[in-house]
């Protein structure tokens, strides 16, 4: 019998349906499947170090997955960022920085990111480290880095003051307590008419890291605007800036050209710092690291890497993580950035003690900033309010170094500014 | 014999009754339904993106919301009193105001020279008309990195020519108006060229004739920009400057990375903090106090609503008064 026309037609048009359909419908992707080519994103802000070589290496390894890094300006971009995201639901990277300032606010938030623990990071961070990166019994947070303080100079504008050039000399003649930082500033901008230090802001944030409960008590309850010691740093910083500090606020377009300008001698320099003053003065050859700090030792900023629940591949970014934190590969961020290792491991191992940045004249990096590592004697606890009220101080500060108002009327604000937030 | 004819009885004829066919009252339906269809995806979509949102706003204001959890316990008007008693969202009302109006007013006036210039008889024409809308499409993150850099206080490229003429460094980062002046003039870059080009269409749709007759009256140039161009621009005008308002009301990429020093943003003593960086600071800085955020934008918003009923008002007597004149 023959078949009519339309019969053909609706035959046809039914085959290429369920070609169709056959084709839309792939097996389900396996889970981390090693045949799976994936795509990680890696967010992060300032300089990690992590530069494409050492993701490339992650790359060789596992030849299936690039890793793809997003870099904000600054930790606060990278914050607005992550609870903006999180809220949303969608939109983070697979893995995200944190910065410890900010790590007790995302540890409300513990159940939206994945539990890290595994026996290949068990024993790899000091107790404070695990610590920090630990909510409700889970660890979110693998630690990158610590930012143990030194102290950088340039070279050619201390020699000016006769105040030494090799790091041992400049050491010697700054070393001691604040007021001898400060006293040696003056004796710098008696002989030079420059500025010290960059600016009052940056120098609080050294003062604050040495106290353990200076902003908040340990259960979280603000005591900024009655704990004595804030207003007598606030006083101390601002009496030291007005004749030694640059007034360049952090982060800043002058302050980046300041620092490649040479409009201010020292600064305090974390260890994550080296990267961000070779980035701004590319062309400077005179930095160098002298091993000492104001009363000893200070940490200031060290951060943890999360892997959100909301990622498509969570357990391929948890291998991730656990590679990246790894001490081998923290050693190699530090070479290329100088964020100091937290990891124990590291601490022993020669391409840390051995090693120099070529920027900083060949600066002992891993000796200096494991000496500073251990001269730090204070954790300082930092709440859920911690990042709002410094916020609202170092706007304080400024407001002074800018001549806008006096000190004890930028004080009455920051006071007024602190108690608003609650 | 006769023939009689039978006449049919005189009485109303009967007809069957008419039957409206389904097909006629759908057309009449057509008629009356489907000028409503036509414009209803504009209304719908309005609904969903725009009138959901400020409503959900409303109802957020009211919470004490955490924007991850999506819950909050009820706090009545308490964020609202908050805010109307923070110093700081009255210097942002203050900065908002004023540099609405620093961008406002020489926007509207250089768009207005430039569309007259535009207007006239020049060569390559498209070109320029394009080329005045380029500043538009260049992402105001981008000028605003750009300008703020310019605009730095120490070596920023304006203050390093302004001390080499010899005139004094102006601090572009710490004081009120200059601030207020440089963030003026991001957005007047942005936006000028796009008002030029809208003031553009309107002029190219006043009649020439009317240039012509002024023409051989005797009128110069600029007494015919004055007294025929604005004049019949009235419509174009009016909607350029609402417009300029209710966007110049919201200002916020400007000012947000006007500065990238790491404190919240506005100025260490809120010196170009505008309502939309406050909002954004409350919300985003303060630890999630989203209901006091979205209080906020519902100030911000019945303030918009208030100087757009006031641009009515006043744009409704200059178009009366011009009825009354003309009859």
């Amino acid at each position: 019998m023959s078949t009519s026309r339309r019969t053909i037609a609706a035959a046809v048009a039914g085959a290429a349906a369920l070609a169709l359909i056959a084709t839309g419908c792939a097996p389900a992707a396996s889970s981390g499947g090693d045949d799976e080519k994936i795509t990680l994103t890696l967010g992060t802000f300032n300089n990690f170090g992590y530069s494409d070589e050492l993701l490339a290496e992650y790359t060789a390894l596992h030849p299936n997955i690039t890793i793809k890094q997003n870099i904000a300006k600054t930790s606060d971009d990278a914050q607005t960022n992550l609870f903006t995201k999180l809220a949303a639901g969608s939109g983070l990277s697979d893995v995200e920085a944190v910065d410890g300032d900010w790590m007790p606010k995302v540890k409300q938030y513990s159940d939206l990111f994945v539990d890290l623990a595994s026996d290949d990071n068990a024993g790899r961070y000091s107790d404070w480290k695990t610590a920090g990166g630990t909510a409700d019994g889970k660890l979110i947070g693998l630690g990158t880095d610590i930012g143990p303080e030194a102290i950088c100079y340039r070279a050619d504008l201390l020699s000016a003051a006769g105040l030494g050039t090799t790091p041992d000399e400049v050491a010697a003649n700054i070393s001691g307590d604040w007021d001898a930082y400060y006293a040696a500033g003056e004796k710098y901008t008696a002989a030079t008419g420059k500025a010290w230090f960059d600016s009052a802001g940056a120098t609080f944030q050294g003062l604050a890291n040495q106290y353990q409960n200076f902003y908040e008590k340990d259960d979280g309850t603000v005591i900024a605007t009655e704990n004595p010691d804030v207003k007598a740093a606030f006083e101390s910083v601002l009496d030291a800036s007005s004749t030694l500090s640059a007034h360049l606020q952090e982060w800043t377009d002058d302050w980046a050209a300041g620092m490649a300008n040479g409009s201010f001698a020292t600064m305090l320099c974390p260890a994550w710092m080296l990267g961000v003053i070779q980035g701004d003065s590319p062309d400077a050859t005179d930095w160098n690291i002298a091993n000492t700090f104001p009363d000893g030792g200070g940490n200031w900023g060290g951060s943890y890497l999360l892997v959100p629940t909301q990622g498509k591949h969570t357990e391929a970014a948890k291998e991730f993580t656990d590679w990246l934190t790894a001490p081998e590969q923290q050693i190699s961020a530090f070479k290329n950035a100088g964020t100091f290792p937290s990891q124990v491991a590291a601490y022993d191992d020669p391409a840390l003690t051995g090693a120099k940045n070529e920027f900083f004249n060949d600066a002992p990096i891993g000796t200096i900033f494991a000496d500073r590592a251990n001269a730090v004697t204070v954790t300082p606890f930092k709440g859920i309010n911690y990042g709002a009220i410094m916020g609202a101080v170092q706007n304080g500060l400024t407001r002074v170094e800018q001549g806008q108002q006096s000190v004890d009327d930028s004080w009455t604000q920051v006071v007024a500014d602190i108690k608003a937030l609650g | 014999m006769t023939t009689t004819t039978l006449r049919p009885p005189k009485g109303p004829i009967e007809r069957s009754p008419r039957r409206i066919a389904f097909s006629q009252k759908l057309s009449r339906w057509d008629i009356k339904l489907s000028p409503y269809l036509y414009i209803s995806p504009f209304f719908i979509l309005f609904a969903v993106v725009g009138l959901f949102p400020l409503i959900y706003t409303g109802y957020i204001s009211l919470l004490d919301w955490d924007p991850i959890r999506h819950s909050g316990k009820f706090m009545g008007l308490d964020n609202f009193a908050w805010v109307l008693g923070q110093t700081q969202f009255w210097l942002a009302l203050r900065n908002t105001i004023s540099i609405f109006l620093l961008s406002a007013v020489p926007q509207l006036i250089i768009a207005l020279a430039i569309a007259a210039v535009l207007d006239s008889n020049i060569r390559a024409k498209t070109f320029w008309r394009m080329g005045v809308l380029l500043p538009y499409i260049v992402m105001p993150v981008a000028v605003a990195l750009i300008f703020s850099k310019l605009f730095s206080n120490d070596y920023g490229l304006i203050n390093t020519l302004l001390s080499d003429i010899g005139l004094p460094k102006v601090g572009w980062h710490t004081d009120v108006i200059p601030s207020q002046i440089a963030i003026a003039t991001m957005v007047n870059f942005r936006w000028t060229g796009y008002n030029a080009l809208i003031l553009l269409a309107g002029m190219q749709a006043i009649p020439r004739d009317l240039y012509e007759s002024a023409a051989i009256d005797g009128a110069g140039r600029f007494r015919r920009f004055f007294s025929i161009t604005i004049p019949q621009l009235r419509p174009t005008l009016i909607f350029v400057i609402i417009t300029a308002t209710i966007g110049g009301l919201q200002i916020f990429d400007e000012p947000q990375l006007f500065d990238s020093s790491s404190t919240v943003a506005g100025g260490a003593s809120q010196q170009w903090l505008t309502l939309t960086v406050y909002l954004h600071n409350v919300g985003w800085y303060q630890n999630g106090k989203y209901g006091r955020a979205a209080a906020i934008a519902w100030l911000l918003f019945l303030l918009i609503v208030v100087i757009g009923l006031i641009n009515l008002a006043i744009t409704r007597r200059i178009a009366n008064n011009d009825a009354r004149r003309n009859r």
